[in-house]
C-alpha cells in the first residue's frame, strides 16, 4: 500500500512538472503553427540561468527564479522575432528545419559556454524530506510542484482573461479575420513564443535544483513535452495538462508493476492506443485554445 | 629585377612543394574518437584532455621513431551513428594507422565492423561491456577493465560487506546492462539473493519509480552503474526516498569528487569503484606516472573530479605509442602485431594483453587493478576492505 501511495506521489509532482512543459508547447503549436524544436533548449536554458543566478551571483532563490524565467522571455522573444517573422508563410518543413537548427546551435553554445561537466543548484530547502507515514517526498520537489501548478493557472487566466489572451485566441480560430479585425498579428506570434519559452525556462528553473544541469537535459524534456502535446490534442492547454498527468502516471506505475525497461515505452505505447481512439488527441476537437 | 623576383618567387613555390610531404612526415597521427558532446560529453573531454597531455609528454621526449605524435580527435557526439562516421573520417581522411576510442560500451560495439572492415587495430581506454573483447575482432585491445573482471574483483568484498539481497538499478544499454549480468552472476554464485533489476534510459533524470520498487524489495545493497550525471541524482533522490540500503556504483566512471561536490550529503556512505584513486596515489602499481599525470593535469587546471576518468586517454596514447615503438614503422598491420608485444606502466597497472574470444580471431584485454573507495563525511576514503 505504500508503495502504491508513493508511486501516486511521485507520479503527481512529475505531472505538475510535465505539465508546465507542455502548456509552452502547445500554445506555440496552436496559435503559431510553429513546431518548436528549440523548446527543451530554451528548459536548458532556463536551468542554467539558474545557476548563474543561484550559483555564481548568489542571488535569492525565489527571485533567480523570476529572472531566468523573464531571461526565457527575453530570448524567445528574440527567436521569433529574428528567425520567426521572417519564415511567416513559409512552409511547416523550411520552418522545421530552421528550428532544429536553432536547436542543435543552442545545444551546442551551452556546451561552450558551460562545458560539459553537470552543475548542481543548491536548493533553500531542507534536505531531509517530508515523510508522511510510509511516504516521503523532498521539500524541493513540493516547492516546485505549487510554484508549476500556480503558473499553468496564471496562463491559463492570462488566455482567458486578458486582452493579450483575447487576441491571441482570435489569432488561433482564424489568423487573416482577425488581422482585419485590428489584431497585431506580429505582437500576438511575439507574445506567444515568448510566453511558451517563458514557461520552458520556468520548468528549467524549477527542476535544476531537483536534478543537475548539463547542456543535453533538453532532449529529454522536449521529448516529452511534444509526447504531453500529442497526447493531450495540438493546442489545447487543458489537453496538454491532464496529458502530462497522464504520462507521469503511466510512466511511474508502468515502471512501478510492469518493468523499469518500458518506462519510457509505457507513455509512448499509451499515446499510439489514444491516437488510433482518438486521432485529434484526446481534447482537440473540444476546444482548441484556452 | 623582375626576373629575379620572379625566379626568388619560383624558388620558394619549389622548396614549399617539396617541404610540403616532408613536413607532413615527420608526425605520426594517432586518430582518438570521444564522446565531446551529447550525454557523455563530460567524460569525453577528460578522457581527451588526458590523451593531451600524453601527446605533450611524448613530444616533449622526442616523439616516437624519430617524429613527432600528433592526435586527431573526433568528437562521436555521444552518438553511436557518428561515431561510426568519426572512425570511418580518421581512416579514410586523415590515413590514421591506429584509434583509440570511443568511451561507451555502446560506441565502441558500433565502430568495431569498421575496424575490421579497414583492418586498423583500436585501443580500448574505458568500455567495459564483455561483449567487446568476445565477439572476435582482431582489432580491439582493451586497456580498462571489463564487467567480469570488475565482478571477481569484487568477489571478496561480499563476505565482508555482509551482503545478503541485493537490487540493481543499470542504465539500460551494452555498459550497464553488462554490468548488472556479471555482478549478479557473481553474487548468486555466493549465495546472495538478488531481489529486483531495475534499468533507466541513460538520459534519464527521474528515478522516483524505480528507487520506490527497490525500496520495496528490502535488499540491502543497490548495486548502480551508469555515468556519474545519474549516480548523482539517484543518490539524491534516494535520499529523499528514504532508501537507506547501502549503494555501490560500478564501472569506473562515477567520478566521485564531482559526487560529493553535486550530491552533498547524500553521497556519504556510499562505496565507488574506480580503476585509478587519485586520492592515494602511492597505492597503485606504478605510482611515477600517475603523480606525472596529476600534477600536469592540475597545471592546465582541469576539473580535479575528472582525474578518475583522464587517466584512461592518458594511458591510451602512451599504450599506442609503446606499439608503434615496437612495430618500426606507423602501419595498421604492424601497430596490431606490435600490441599483442606491448608491455607499458601505466596507471591502470602494467598494461599488456592477453588474448580473449573466439581462437584465430582473439581480441587484446589487459587485465587492470579495481579499486573499491567510499564517501565519509564528505570525504574519499579506502574503503577498508
Amino acid at each position: 500500500m505504500d508503495q502504491l501511495l508513493q508511486h501516486a506521489l511521485n507520479a503527481m509532482i512529475l505531472g505538475g512538472t510535465y505539465a508546465l512543459l507542455g502548456i509552452g508547447l502547445t500554445l506555440i503549436f496552436g496559435i503559431m503553427r510553429v513546431v518548436n524544436f528549440t523548446h527543451g533548449e530554451l528548459y536548458a536554458f532556463g536551468a542554467y540561468m539558474m545557476y548563474m543566478w543561484v550559483m555564481l551571483i548568489g542571488a535569492n532563490f525565489v527571485v533567480s527564479i523570476a529572472l531566468a524565467v523573464a531571461l526565457g522571455v527575453l530570448l524567445g522573444a528574440g527567436i521569433e522575432i529574428l528567425l520567426l517573422r521572417r519564415l511567416r508563410g513559409a512552409d511547416i518543413d523550411t520552418t522545421m528545419l530552421v528550428m532544429i537548427g536553432a536547436w542543435i546551435a543552442m545545444q551546442n553554445t551551452e556546451q561552450l559556454v558551460w562545458s560539459g561537466v553537470a552543475k548542481s543548484i543548491d536548493s533553500p530547502f531542507p534536505s531531509a524530506p517530508l515523510v508522511m507515514g510510509g511516504v516521503s517526498v523532498s521539500w524541493t520537489r513540493l516547492f516546485v510542484f505549487a510554484v508549476a501548478v500556480m503558473l499553468i493557472a496564471g496562463t491559463w487566466v492570462l488566455i482567458q482573461k486578458t486582452r493579450l489572451g483575447k487576441a491571441m485566441r482570435a489569432t488561433f480560430q482564424d489568423r487573416e479575420a482577425a488581422a482585419l479585425m485590428g489584431v497585431r498579428i506580429d505582437r500576438v506570434h511575439t507574445a506567444t513564443f515568448a510566453i511558451g519559452s517563458g514557461l520552458a525556462a520556468a520548468a528549467g528553473a524549477l527542476l535544476g535544483p531537483v536534478f543537475v544541469v548539463y547542456p543535453t537535459i533538453g532532449d529529454l524534456a522536449s521529448l516529452k513535452a511534444f509526447a504531453i502535446v500529442i497526447l493531450g490534442g495540438l493546442g489545447s492547454i487543458p489537453g496538454a495538462t491532464i496529458g502530462g498527468f497522464i504520462l507521469a502516471f503511466m510512466e511511474e506505475l508502468g515502471a512501478g508493476y510492469v518493468s523499469s525497461g518500458y518506462r519510457d515505452a509505457m507513455g509512448f505505447l499509451l499515446i499510439i492506443v489514444i491516437l488510433l481512439v482518438k486521432p485529434t488527441g484526446l481534447f482537440a476537437r473540444k476546444e482548441r485554445i484556452g | 629585377m623582375h626576373t629575379r623576383t620572379a625566379k626568388l618567387a619560383l624558388a620558394l613555390l619549389g622548396a614549399t612543394l617539396l617541404a610540403g610531404p616532408a613536413l607532413a612526415q615527420e608526425t605520426i597521427k594517432i586518430g582518438v574518437t570521444q564522446p565531446l558532446t551529447g550525454a557523455f560529453a563530460a567524460s569525453g573531454n577528460y578522457v581527451a584532455q588526458g590523451a593531451r597531455i600524453a601527446e605533450t609528454e611524448i613530444n616533449a621526449a622526442g616523439g616516437v621513431l624519430g617524429k613527432k605524435i600528433q592526435l586527431v580527435v573526433e568528437d562521436n557526439k555521444s552518438n553511436p551513428t557518428e561515431a561510426v562516421a568519426t572512425v570511418e573520417k580518421l581512416i579514410v581522411r586523415d590515413k590514421v594507422p591506429v584509434i583509440m576510442g570511443a568511451w561507451s560500451s555502446t560506441l565502441t560495439l558500433a565502430v568495431m565492423p569498421k575496424l575490421q572492415e579497414y583492418k586498423v587495430p583500436m585501443v580500448v581506454e574505458t568500455s567495459s561491456s564483455g561483449k567487446i573483447t568476445t565477439s572476435g575482432n582482431p582489432y580491439i585491445f582493451r586497456i580498462s577493465p571489463t564487467s567480469e573482471m570488475e565482478a571477481v574483483a569484487f568477489k571478496p568484498l561480499v563476505p565482508k560487506l555482509a551482503i545478503k539481497k541485493a537490487d540493481f538499478l543499470n542504465t539500460n544499454n551494452d555498459f550497464g546492462i553488462g554490468s548488472a549480468a556479471e555482478y549478479s552472476k557473481m553474487l548468486k554464485a555466493q549465495g546472495v539473493a538478488v531481489g529486483v533489476m531495475e534499468t533507466m534510459d541513460p538520459k534519464a533524470t527521474d528515478f522516483s519509480a524505480q528507487l520506490t520498487r527497490i525500496k520495496a524489495s528490502g535488499g540491502d545493497t543497490l548495486f548502480v552503474t551508469t555515468a556519474v550525471e545519474q549516480v548523482t541524482l539517484i543518490l539524491k533522490q534516494a535520499k529523499e526516498l528514504q532508501l537507506n540500503t547501502r549503494i555501490i556504483t560500478t564501472g569506473g566512471s562515477n567520478s566521485p569528487d564531482q559526487l560529493i561536490a553535486q550530491a552533498g550529503d547524500a553521497a556519504n556512505g556510499s562505496f565507488h569503484t574506480v580503476f585509478f584513486p587519485p586520492w592515494f596515489p602511492e597505492v597503485v602499481t606504478n605510482p611515477e606516472p600517475a603523480k606525472r599525470y596529476m600534477d600536469e593535469w592540475k597545471k592546465r587546471g582541469h576539473e580535479p573530479g575528472g582525474l578518475t576518468e583522464g587517466f584512461r586517454g592518458y594511458d591510451g596514447i602512451y599504450t599506442i605509442v609503446e606499439a608503434i615503438k615496437i612495430a618500426g614503422k606507423a602501419e595498421p598491420a604492424a601497430i596490431k602485431d606490435a600490441l599483442w608485444k606491448t608491455k607499458v606502466k601505466g596507471i591502470y597497472g602494467n598494461i599488456a594483453f592477453i588474448k580473449q574470444g573466439p581462437a584465430g580471431s582473439e581480441s587484446g584485454q589487459n587485465i587492470p587493478s579495481v579499486y573499491l573507495v567510499k564517501i565519509d563525511g564528505g570525504k574519499v576514503v579506502k574503503s577498508g576492505l
